[in-house]
């Protein structure tokens, strides 16, 4: 059965936008950066804004009407996160700075819990590097190794050899949910599934996944999954480490200091019970109550129709993009999410993104943290357009014609 | 920059599909590698330095085109100067592209290569016109390498 779905309106949504009417070298800008950092509507800065004129102080701290206040609002937010990933406890999110933290967290804590000399640790072709030198420190420290699962051209992981990449010593496989460079949705159900019928534990990085797709942590049955509030129309410096009670119950803590303690004594400190063991000292409360709000907005848009309405803005962009001579797209998965990346001919990609921001278009040029995958597509870098909710066609056409301007000058 | 021929102009576009004095000077007497670790940009720069003047000068490595093309520009500019000269001339280029220095009045040396004063207009462009002269000036120091964080 299908449904039909009611499309983003998405001329009303600009406006909740205000950066979307500013001009950017004297043209309106046009942002296709929202893989970098997404924007956040008017309802998450006035949230913040409200937080820190009305409510400001401290959470978990003692007996305030005030503090009460900001902790039960920090704790809704907390709520509202479990709800949006489908956890089953609150317990299980952790606050963290973003995806790079949380991921840090699991290298630091369970990994130096599960990983001995001689283990190994499988990591994607494609990881972002913020799920890659977490567990070479580790593995360094430990003395394990790190095995990687190939892609193929398509920008596809290459999920025949998985069976034997998983070995006696494979302790955590760390994959991302969505490549960052290549938009490739990994088949992160089917690789947990395989990963814990030979017992290894699984870490999703969920960066680039949950501002396009619904996601539902105990329907992958993820054992870690970290993403991070600023690509998901929240702010900077906040974020989330869901994590399986059974898992942070066992994990030891990785920062000590207030909040975090149940009691402490020159003789002997007590810790709290997750998720408070992990979350050392004043954490960036406007931010988790930002990224609340920022979580109720994407939610009544609704996320079906986002992915709807960005899937169609992709084909479009595609289309209109492979038909440049000389342009060249990377990743060309099945299942793509609101990424594109591509080279041109003969321009390197930073020229290109001169020119492009020259124009009033966002977008990013560079290794996207991901040098392995510049590597492994034989490029030094590339041009990237990501695509949110707000986007629209005439977006894309400014693009491709600001990308045609740059051939002609550089021809 | 609201218009990017100002900066991309004719010279620059022009070194940029030709570079001049590419490839490696061997055996050499300075060399030096440079690395823009925020974009990749890589530099290999060799030179042959007798009686304290640049008798010859060479470069290869990828790069965008304001690197390319500055290490081009760079690579004529400087073959033929007293070493005293070619770092005279870094010191004023860098100056000029961070927009201390008035190409108007200020960097006599220069000559052609106040065509890349557009850069001062694009910060996050600088290090990618620096690049060959710190390069430059660390072979000349006797470094291995440069970089521009
Ligand atoms: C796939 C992926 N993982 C992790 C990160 C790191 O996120 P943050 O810098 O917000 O911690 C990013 C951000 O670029 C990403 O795209």
């Amino acid at each position: 059965m299908t449904t039909t779905l009611q499309p983003l309106d998405v001329a009303a949504i600009r406006k909740d936008f205000p950066l979307l009417s500013r001009t950017l070298n004297g043209k309106p800008v046009i942002y296709l950066d929202s893989a970098v950092s997404g924007q956040m509507p008017l309802a998450v800065i006035e949230r913040m804004s409200h937080y820190e004129r009305e409510e400001h102080t401290n959470v978990h701290r003692g007996v305030s009407t005030l503090s009460q206040e900001a902790t039960d609002r920090f704790e809704e937010a907390r709520e509202k996160v479990r709800a949006f990933l489908g956890a089953a406890s609150a317990r299980e999110i952790v606050w963290t700075r973003g995806a790079t933290e949380a991921l840090n967290l699991v290298a630091q804590s369970f990994g130096r819990m599960v990983v001995q000399a001689g283990d190994e640790i499988l990591l994607s072709a494609m990881e972002h590097h913020a799920n890659i030198v977490p567990w070479q420190m580790l593995a360094q420290e430990k003395g394990a190794t790190i095995k990687v699962i190939p892609m193929n051209d398509a920008g596809e992981l290459i999920l025949e050899s998985l069976d034997e990449l998983i070995t006696e010593r494979t302790r955590i496989l760390g994959v991302t949910h969505v490549s960052n460079v290549l938009g490739t949705v990994n088949p992160v159900k089917e690789i947990i599934a395989r990963a814990h019928a030979r017992g290894v534990s699984v870490v999703v990085d969920g960066a680039q996944a949950v501002p396009h797709l619904a996601v539902d942590v105990r329907d992958l049955d993820a054992d870690f999954y970290a993403f991070s509030g600023h690509k998901l129309s929240g702010p900077t410096g906040i974020g989330a480490l869901y994590g399986k009670l059974a898992h942070l119950e066992a994990m030891p803590p990785w920062q000590g200091g207030g909040s975090m303690i149940r009691s402490v004594s020159w003789e002997k400190t007590t810790y709290m019970p997750a998720p408070a063991k992990f979350e050392a000292g004043t954490p960036p409360i406007a931010a988790a109550i930002g990224l609340g709000a920022a979580l109720d907005y994407v939610q009544a848009l609704g996320l079906d129709r986002i992915a709807a309405h960005e899937h169609e803005l992709l084909a479009y962009a595609t289309g209109r993009m492979a038909a440049i001579p000389g342009l060249r797209i990377l990743g060309n998965a099945k299942d793509k999410a609101s990424v594109l990346s591509f080279v041109v001919e003969g321009i390197h990609p930073h020229d290109l993104g001169s020119i492009l921001d020259s124009e009033g278009v966002v977008v990013r040029a560079g290794h996207h943290c991901a040098q392995p995958v510049m590597t492994r597509f034989h490029v030094p870098a590339t041009t990237r357009a990501s695509f949110a909710y707000f986007n629209t066609r005439e977006e894309v056409d400014i693009l491709v014609s600001a990308v045609l301007k740059a051939i002609e000058l550089f021809k | 920059m609201s218009d990017p021929r100002e900066l991309y102009q004719q010279v620059i576009l022009e070194h940029n599909k030709k570079p001049r004095n590419f490839g490696k000077l061997e055996p050499c007497t300075h060399h030096a590698e440079g690395h823009n670790p925020l974009c990749g940009d890589q530099l290999e720069l060799t030179l042959v330095v007798e009686n304290g003047v640049v008798q010859d000068v060479k470069f290869q490595g990828n790069g965008c085109a304001i690197d390319v093309a500055s290490a081009s520009l760079m690579t004529q500019a400087v073959k033929g100067r007293p070493v005293a000269e070619a770092e005279a001339m870094a010191e004023q280029f860098r100056g000029m592209v961070r927009g201390d220095l008035d190409p108007a009045t200020q960097t006599p040396l220069l000559g052609k290569l106040v065509l890349f004063r557009g850069v001062k207009d694009l910060p996050s462009r600088v290090k990618c016109a620096v690049l060959p002269w710190a390069t430059l000036h660390a072979a000349l120091k006797g470094e291995a390498e440069a970089s521009t964080e």
